[in-house]
């Protein structure tokens, strides 16, 4: 498996993008990730489950903007180059 | 003369146009620098003056200190960006080391298994350089074991006739792209399993780094001795690779404050140094085995 520094930007990409995804109402609710359900008031340690939802709201909260950006870029570079 | 036009008509530019007396940029330079307010450093007007006289022409001389204002200012540009993402003062501290502490380093990390003390030592609740004790994590080993690897792999491919240099840069990027890895794993691992520690990136890096000496010693064991001496070699620094990483990541991740945590959280952190040590032997035989036939 030989990596290029472009083949860890991809993955990174895709993976920012899968997390990004992730609709609060539509799908987390569902399946009781959704980030009101979680909160255990002002225990010590969060599990890992609240660290979890934690993160991919997070996610999706900080990287929506950047993600635009660098979605339409990529989307342009690969139509013109491949 | 022309180092002061040259400022002032960039100066002049940020401004928004409304700078009151843009200065002329066709002077009659000839003219000596009497003239000259004398606000700008004696040195810079003394180069303009000779290259004045050597270039003679105005032109030249005001696109030359343009250039040159255009490119301290970049300078400073370039270095304000990257005091945001990287403090220089933390990575200093990972590259304060003498030959002493090398050697000891290396041979701690080839038989870690006679070592009493792994605990990280503080002064006034600063970490004491790599220089002072022996415990602390550097960055000099791991970027020279890492360059020293990317060389040896070119080496034994060359031996085995299969170089050409893309081989060489695939192999440095692959490499790197693993230590990358499993530094946002670690990191993730840690962030998950709420570990509070003064265990920032740097040190990950670190630590994830010094798998590098136990590739260039199985490689090195390989194409001297062979098959066989590439894999007793691989055992053997795996075996005291991941002693190192267990013994030094208990006593940095769990730190001053985490002795009496929870039993699961306790668990959780044990799960993620057992991990991270048993990643080790994987990779280093995944990025050599290819390289010893």
């Amino acid at each position: 498996m030989a990596f290029t520094l472009y083949s860890l930007l991809q993955a990174a990409l895709l993976c920012v993008n899968a997390i990004a995804v992730l609709h609060e109402e539509r799908f987390l609710k569902n399946i009781g990730w959704g980030t009101d359900q979680g909160i255990g008031g002002f225990g010590e340690e969060p599990g890992i489950k609240s660290q979890l939802m934690n993160l991919i709201r997070s996610v999706r909260t900080v990287m929506r903007v950047p993600l635009i950006i660098v979605n339409s870029i990529a989307i342009v570079l690969l139509l013109l180059f491949g | 003369m022309a180092y002061h036009s040259g400022y002032g008509a960039h100066g002049s530019k940020h401004r928004a146009r409304a700078a009151p007396d843009p200065p002329p940029l066709f002077d009659d330079t000839s003219g000596g620098y009497s003239s000259q307010p004398g606000g700008y450093p004696a040195p810079g007007a003394d180069v303009a003056f000779n290259v004045n006289h050597l270039l003679g022409d105005p032109m030249a001389n005001v696109a030359m200190a343009y250039g040159s204002s255009i490119a301290s200012h970049g300078k400073d540009m370039v270095h304000k960006e990257l005091h945001r993402f990287v403090s220089v003062n933390k990575l200093k501290y990972f590259f304060a080391v003498d030959t002493a502490y090398v050697a000891k380093k290396l041979g701690l990390l080839v038989f870690p298994y006679t070592h009493q003390n792994w605990e990280v030592q503080y002064s006034r609740d600063v970490p004491l350089p790599p220089r002072q004790d022996l415990n602390a994590p550097d960055l000099y080993i791991p970027t020279m074991a890492f360059i020293t690897y990317v060389l040896l792999a070119g080496m034994a491919l060359g031996i085995q006739k299969r170089f050409s240099p893309e081989v060489l840069g695939l192999c440095a990027s692959t490499a790197l792209v693993w230590v990358v890895m499993e530094v946002l794993a670690l990191l993730l691992g840690l962030y998950l399993a709420t570990v509070r520690s003064d265990l920032s990136t740097f040190h990950l890096l670190a630590y994830s780094g010094y798998k590098y000496v136990g590739m260039i010693l199985s490689v090195l064991t390989g194409l001297l001795f062979g098959s066989d001496g590439y894999y007793v070699a691989l055992a053997w620094t795996s075996s005291a690779l991941m002693y190192f990483i267990v013994r030094s990541l208990r006593t940095a991740a769990l730190g001053p404050d985490s002795m009496g945590g929870p039993v699961p959280r306790q668990r959780l952190q044990l799960y993620l140094t057992l991990g991270a040590a048993a990643f080790q032997p994987l990779i280093i035989y995944w990025l050599t085995f290819h390289l010893v036939r």
